[in-house]
């Protein structure tokens, strides 16, 4: 063990017990964000521990970044300092569920897909069909503020996160919002909290309104030649009286990724080959009901297609969609997977300019000769990876080159682009956080209340926060 | 003479948009709450650049600003607590953008919520947040008190809807937070600030979601002899994964005054109904009906009614829309609760607001979203008897209580206001309504703008004051 080490970790197995701190070299670069190392990890079993970590931490000035399983710790600028990692996983129950209420409080390392089988009970859900869902844990979801292609219909954590507990600061513990569905006491500081990185505090508890999982979820796959085809089938949904519950739009190469990806990551392999195209591109859309409402989906969703000038349509059940939505659920990994140095520019941006930004994108793409991939979500949220052969400098300088055109480009087009995903050793050459908002200074602010010793996760956020 | 003040909130508006005569200010000094605070002048800003010269004239003068929409609030939330400079947005009502095909538009806060819907009716879309005050409420109220409405049990409340907010700051600044296009990088600046009932800024400009209106609706009347078999039916269809667009229970009480004033076929011998809605695709909507009629039945209802047209369902929710201004026909004053609870409770805190209406012998009307487990219970007594008024905040807060003890909260929609700030440290600890305080101060450092609302002072409790005359018959939530 290394001096500083010894000096991190000094007072941690007082606090977790010796079993659960380690400085073990080969233990600690587990928890590696971006490269660096923290001296110490340490494993809380309660919210009582974590407030004990973080005090220690704020005394001493030590540098914290929490974590559930790792998954998503690529995201964000690299970490000024960091010295030990807090690893939630530990604090993995659920503390009240009431079925009959539809809501829920959990410890911030639950992980996802045990907490899904605890509500699949009860025949209900929660629309956090979120990458690596499989490991992935409550806390680290909401903290990373990864996205679901359920958010088309019922929202992003935001919309139903109902209140959290968290520390922050010198170590208080703290809560805003409630356990009840609908609550304006104060102020809703939990929303802060939701893709903050982990800048803020420790998320310790969540809870969540829960939903009434559908009787039957069908989805149907229209394949076009254009994307200006498959951008109008999105239009045209969204003026028909049909509310689906997924709607993205597919590059021709997700496409082919995930007809060729293993389904280690994914439930079950495609049902049919003829279903997803190499050459079109594609719109998935997902809907639930009882049988009639299935059928009318259906039909108007064929329609509508044909209108569009779909090359083909396929439906698929509740036994056969999976395949393609657990692959939907997984692109980002999938992309990732893909190339030796996938770079991820994400894009907000109104529904009616979608068209004009991807083809922006495909252009400062093509310029470079960098292959892309493009997954759009139906309400305005464009994942353009750049898949470079290679990773070197070469690689580099072209990513960089097509994304800093992307992101002027889509500026002008009332556009929002950040770079959630790239190679760690990239970051500092590409404008992960796009351009700079206008309210850094409001969000600074933020911060200095939540982080008056700059010890969560520094320099991991947008403005060098 | 004018003071200094009042000159140059003139020289900054005009004459005709700065009142400042005791028989003028006497109207603003109410809003729909039981409380009362009067403010040294009252404004009228018809522009952003007004709004920033008011915060600045306020600044100078260091006296307090308060921002106001229609003043239809309930918890005090626009009342200039501590006096000051009383800000009406009722001259920035202009709806500044529409576009459809992104289902947003951007608007000033003046606009009336029920205007907004209005104005782009005729593209099949609305703005889904629907407060029963909605004729007369404003957006900007709306945003503050991140308000409800019946059908928020399937469309989500105000804070669901807004995707950036531009505003004057107590330091004079222009920002702007949130975007047009979704997922702008960094803090949730407008999540926090949605609701914060005006203490952090005063809004110039909001950009609200619109939805597009449901192809099919149907209303249904469930009508029981007893208010455990309403609670109970809610709990089921609640339990049953079933979210109706709206789902409302009004008791017979409230019913009767209801129907004397709307005339909407209410039945008159009845314990409670339920007023539901159930809405999306004309395939769904049929069954979700029969479904719905099918608990309802399986819990004794009496009758099941389905409005036939869109006039029959207009009526109904006329009444429930209006319910707070009929109960004027029945009691000088009221004071609403507005607690939430967890829905499966809901059976067991109906009895429990029934026996502390027994316990201090006021008569209390329920008429409220049983859908999201919000209560409104309206205590009806005569402000005019300080006792009574008394004897009302006692009951109140024995509702309230009951109501955490369930798990549940002190406010769905209403807001805390200048209400129950008192009540706050029954749901949080000192050292969470610290960290809400500085996030406050950051942005509010003088308490300059609504002074003294949503937390309680740290010395003691407030009193509640109430005003002398009777209030019951506005529009209300």
């Amino acid at each position: 063990m290394s001096i500083a080490s010894k000096t991190v970790a000094a007072r941690l197995p007082d606090i977790v017990g010796p079993k659960h701190v380690t400085t073990d070299p080969a233990q600690v670069s587990a928890y590696a964000v971006d490269g660096r190392v923290p001296a110490a990890a340490v494993r809380p079993g309660s919210s009582e521990e974590v407030v004990e970590v973080v005090k220690y931490a704020a005394a001493e000035k030590l540098a914290l970044i929490a974590s559930g399983a790792r998954t998503k710790l690529g995201i964000g600028s690299p970490p000024l300092r960091y010295d030990i990692a807090l690893d939630l996983t530990r604090m993995d129950r659920v503390i009240a569920y009431d079925p009959g209420d539809l809501t829920l409080c959990v410890e911030a390392g639950i992980p996802l897909k045990k907490l899904s089988s605890t509500l699949a009970e009860h025949r209900q859900f929660l629309p956090l069909l979120v990458p690596y869902f499989d490991r992935a844990t409550a806390g680290g979801t909401i903290a990373s503020g990864v996205d679901s292609p359920l958010r088309q219909f019922f929202g992003t954590a935001r919309d139903y996160v109902l209140g959290m507990e968290f520390v922050f600061g010198d170590g208080v513990h703290s809560k805003s919002g409630g356990r009840v569905v609908k609550n304006v006491t104060g102020y809703d500081l939990h929303k802060l909290m939701i893709g903050a990185l982990g800048t803020l505090g420790v998320i310790t508890r969540v809870n969540f309104k829960t939903f009434p999982s559908p009787v039957s979820t069908h989805g149907l796959l229209a394949t076009f030649d254009s994307v200006e085809q498959a951008i109008g089938m999105r239009h045209s949904i969204a003026q028909s009286p049909l509310t689906p519950l997924t709607l993205e739009i597919l590059s021709p190469r997700i496409a082919e990724l995930f007809l060729s990806s293993a389904t280690t990551r994914c439930e079950t392999a495609i049902p049919s080959s003829a279903i997803l195209s190499a050459r079109h591109w594609t719109v998935a859309a997902a809907y639930a009901g009882r049988p009639e409402v299935l059928a009318r989906y259906e039909s108007e969703l064929r329609r509508i297609a044909a209108e569009c000038g779909a090359a083909s349509v396929s439906v698929l059940d509740d036994n056969t969609r999976p395949a393609v939505w657990g692959r939907l659920r997984e692109s980002l990994p999938i992309l990732l997977d893909s190339s030796p140095a996938t770079t991820i520019v994400k894009i907000g941006v109104l529904p009616n300019r979608m068209k004009e930004v991807l083809n922006t994108a495909v252009r400062a793409a093509d310029a470079k000769q960098l292959p892309w991939a493009a997954l759009a979500r139906g309400l305005g949220v464009i994942y353009f990876a750049l898949l470079p052969r290679e990773r070197g400098d070469d690689s580099l300088r072209e990513v960089a080159t097509a994304t800093n055109q992307i992101i002027a480009a889509v500026a002008a087009m009332e556009a929002n682009a950040t770079i959630p995903w790239c190679p760690p050793e990239w970051k500092s050459s590409v404008k992960l956080w796009g351009m700079e908002r206008a309210d850094i200074a409001q969000m600074k602010k933020v911060k200095k209340i939540f982080d008056p010793h700059g010890i969560f996760s520094p320099g991991r956020f947008a403005g060098g926060i | 003479m004018d003071s200094r003040l009042i000159q140059d909130l003139k020289k900054l508006l005009g004459t005709d948009a700065v009142l400042h005569q005791p028989e003028d200010l006497m109207l603003y000094e109410y809003d729909g709450s039981v409380d009362i605070a009067r403010p040294n002048c009252v404004v009228f800003p018809r522009t952003k650049q007004h709004v920033a010269g008011l915060v600045e004239i306020a600044n100078r003068h260091k006296i307090p600003i308060v921002g106001r929409g229609a003043g239809t609030g309930l918890s005090g939330g626009a009342l200039a607590r501590h006096g000051g400079i009383l800000a009406i947005f009722s001259k920035m009502n202009r709806i500044l953008e529409v576009d459809v095909e992104d289902q947003r538009a951007v608007v000033q806060p003046g606009v009336v919520n029920a205007d907004l819907s209005a104005a782009v009716a005729h593209t099949g879309l609305h703005f889904a947040p629907d407060p029963s005050s909605q004729r007369a409420c404003t957006i900007g109220g709306n945003v503050s008190e991140n308000s409800g409405g019946p059908h928020t049990l399937a469309y989500g409340v105000t804070t669901n809807h807004v995707l950036a907010l531009e505003m004057v700051l107590p330091t004079g600044e222009l920002i702007r937070i949130g975007n047009s296009g979704l997922d702008s990088p960094g803090y949730d600046l407008p999540g926090l600030f949605v609701g914060s009932e005006g203490t952090l800024g005063l809004l110039t400009e909001i950009t609200v979601k619109l939805t597009r209106l449901p192809e099919s609706v149907k209303t249904l009347l469930a009508i029981f002899d007893t208010l455990d078999d309403t609670t109970e039916t809610v709990v089921d269809i609640t339990a049953r994964g079933i979210t109706p667009a709206a789902c409302e229970m009004l008791d017979g009480y409230t019913l009767r005054a209801v129907e004397a004033y709307v005339h909407a076929g209410f039945p008159l011998d009845s314990a409670a109904v339920l007023l539901i809605d159930v809405d999306g695709v004309r395939e769904g909507v049929e069954s979700q009906a029969e479904e719905v009629a099918a608990i309802c039945k399986a819990h004794h209802a009496r009758e099941v009614r389905v409005a036939k047209d869109s006039r029959e369902r207009d009526l109904l929710w006329k009444g429930r829309k209006n319910a707070f201004g009929a109960v004027g026909r029945l009691s000088t004053t009221y004071y609403v609760q507005d607690g939430v609870i967890p829905r499966t409770k809901l059976p067991a805190t109906l009895r429990r607001i029934t026996e502390i209406g027994e316990k201090y012998g006021f008569p209390i009307g329920n008429i409220f979203h049983a859908g999201d487990g919000n209560l409104h219970p309206l205590i009806l007594f005569d402000a005019r008897d300080e006792k009574q008024l008394k004897r009302v905040i006692a009951a109140s807060d024995e509702i309230i209580q009951f109501c955490i003890d369930m798990g549940g909260s002190i406010t769905g929609e209403h807001g805390v206001g200048m209400e129950k700030d008192r009540l706050m440290p029954l749901l949080f600890s000192e050292s969470d309504l610290d960290l809400m305080r500085s996030v406050r101060d950051a942005f509010n450092p003088d308490a300059l703008l609504n002074p003294e609302k949503i937390f309680p002072n740290k010395k003691g409790c407030g009193e509640i004051h109430v005003r002398p005359m009777p209030i019951a018959g506005a529009p209300a939530a």
